[in-house]
């Protein structure tokens, strides 16, 4: 699939926002991750998921894992615009009592399934989720994101071959394939490709969209499953620290800690196109 | 012990449809009635301990509570990582039914020992860690685990091993039980090495010694209670385990000692494997003689510590 990358639109600009807000108190964060997801976890929450934020845990509600769990501030950010907390607790991130942290946990925020944050967990997780749907003849449906440097973990083809035995099509991966990983690109560290195959390859039925492009991830996120009896992959090319000509593609802002105000100056300038 | 503890789930299996079975591609032995009444709670998977434990979490998360069993050495060491985050952070009830745990696959090598799951285990916040000494007490213990709250591991010995333990002795998770009354010496056992603190009680019992056995089933939480009630009037302490020495039942019992001023004036031992690999192949019962897990040396180490 060619790679292109739609430009943001309002809510993904105050969306990241937010996300640089947070930064600035917390004074770290996987910027980079968070921006690459932030469309994907947006459009779940606005036109996909099923929740109810005053009953986190409605036996109902379709399970959302996130697995690439250093991501977390674009999901704490819709979390907290979804009404699951007050706002007030995205600018104590990190800080000593706080109930967000670096990494998103299950037993302190409502409306978070899973802690996570060691990669490649997530998946069998899901596949756990939606093998219990199928015993309780519920109708609940299990998404779970995952990184592209997550992909390298074993656990993660693990649970993709358990995924395809089980011929579970109430479960949907979504890879968020921005190409890079803490390092550098995927090529260089490991290379995933080709990657559709893989997926397929595993019993998934795959497809592709703009991670940034909030109409077609809509569409691609509505359409699950693809296929009766198969799991579905979303493959999700993204820009990696998208929306900020500094973070964009520059693996030093994978995860960037004591965050200068003059660089925190430059972003929300960049934000706003002014530069 | 194997078999006492698979049929047990069945039986728990037909009482509660939380019950989820999850082998990681082991023998249909004993399985064969599970699979056949209950097959949307059976699951057969493939060899990868991190996904099914993964995967038992994600059950467990939905209401759940999966039994997953395989050999020791994998289902502990394998998929640390996924023990300590899903079922542990998560306090998740998933029971985890480790085959083999100790020396029980001596023949097979190294690979397949299991000598340091209780300490690796132990050292996750809200696991809970139980070695039965035969199948009896596997009986009397498996029911408990339904309702159980948080991780528990269960390590399972070899099959055929000797009856020792006896309903007369109420069986309770975290709750030790003294075997055998004796103020000379006590002894501090788990798992099938309750065998040999018996035995060896009897024989210092000839000898005009007396010995208390305390069998400590459940590694954590720890009745360090009846640890110390039952070290309280005896001169010498020997913990017996058919696990390494470095953070085992001698590690706990020398712990709860110290932190509680208990150990003053008393002879104390631990009996376990030292901090080597195994290299001798052979039996269960070779390998443990050679690293001193037998009535007789524990007889002498009695005598040796009482002497002095």
């Amino acid at each position: 699939m060619t790679v292109k990358s739609a430009p943001l639109d309002a809510r993904g600009i105050q969306h990241r926002r937010e996300i640089l807000k947070i930064l600035e108190q917390a004074q770290r964060g996987h910027v980079g991750s968070a921006f690459s997801v932030m469309e994907i976890v947006c459009v779940l929450y606005d036109d996909v998921l099923r929740f109810d934020p005053k009953n986190p845990r409605w036996p109902d509600r379709d399970r959302f894992i996130f697995s690439k769990g250093h991501g977390c501030l674009a999901l704490y950010v819709m979390l907290a615009e979804k009404g699951f907390f007050p706002s007030e607790e995205l600018y104590k991130t990190c800080k000593f009592g706080a109930m967000l942290g670096g990494h998103p946990e299950s037993r302190k925020i409502p409306g978070v399934e899973a802690s996570t944050g060691a990669l490649g967990h997530g998946l069998s997780i899901g596949v756990g989720c939606a093998l219990a749907a199928r015993i309780d003849r519920k109708n609940y449906r299990t998404f779970v994101l995952i990184g592209d440097g997550e992909s390298n973990e074993g656990s993660v083809w693990e649970a993709a071959l358990s995924a395809g035995k089980h011929k579970l099509d109430s479960l949907t991966v979504i890879v968020d394939y921005n190409k890079m990983q803490s390092y550098g690109t995927t090529y260089e560290i490991q290379d995933l490709e080709p990657l559709v195959d893989k997926w397929s390859s595993f019993g998934f039925s795959v497809r592709e969209a703009d991670g940034h492009d909030v109409r077609a991830l809509k569409k691609a996120l509505l359409d699950v499953p693809y296929d009766a009896g198969r799991p579905s992959a979303l493959i999700c090319h993204t820009v990696k620290g998208k929306g900020m000509r500094t973070t964009e593609h520059n693996p030093e802002w994978h995860h960037k800690a004591k965050l200068k105000p003059e660089e925190l100056k430059q972003l929300y300038a960049e934000l706003e196109g002014a530069l | 012990m194997r078999r006492a503890c698979l049929l047990s789930i069945y039986d728990l299996a037909r009482l509660d449809d939380r019950v989820v079975f999850i082998g990681s591609d082991i023998t249909k032995q004993n399985l064969e009635k599970f699979s056949a009444e209950y097959p949307d709670r059976f699951f057969m998977e493939g060899i990868y301990e991190a996904h099914i434990v993964g995967m038992a979490a994600g059950l467990a998360f939905n209401g759940k509570v999966p039994y997953i069993n395989t050999i020791a050495t994998f289902l502990t060491r394998r998929c640390y990582e996924q023990i300590l985050i899903d079922l542990g952070l998560h306090n998740l009830p998933v029971r985890l039914l480790g085959s083999g745990g100790g020396t029980v696959y001596a023949p097979l090598g190294p690979t397949h020992l299991a000598n340091e799951d209780i300490a690796i285990l132990r050292a996750i916040p809200n696991m809970t860690i139980v070695a039965p000494c035969d199948a009896d007490e596997m009986n009397r213990l498996m029911p408990q685990t339904l309702n159980w709250s948080g991780p528990v591991y269960v390590r399972i010995a070899k099959g055929g091993d000797k009856v020792v333990s006896s309903g007369r002795h109420p069986f309770e998770i975290g709750k030790a039980i003294p075997l055998r009354e004796g103020h000379d010496v006590l002894f501090i056992s788990t798992g099938i090495t309750t065998q040999i603190a018996l035995d060896a009680a009897d024989q210092l019992s000839s000898a005009g010694v007396e010995s208390s056995v305390l069998h400590v089933h459940t590694l954590k939480p720890l009745d360090a209670g009846q640890i110390l009630a039952r070290a309280r009037g005896v001169r010498a302490i020997i913990t017996i385990e058919e696990h390494t020495l470095m953070g085992g039942l001698g590690s706990i019992v020398a712990e709860t000692l110290m932190d509680a001023g208990a150990a003053d004036g008393k002879r104390f031992a631990r009996l376990g494997f030292p901090d080597v690999f195994t290299e001798e192949l052979g039996s269960q019962g070779e390998i443990m003689n050679k690293y001193g897990l037998s009535a007789e040396n524990l007889v002498n180490k009695a005598k040796q510590l009482l002497n002095h």
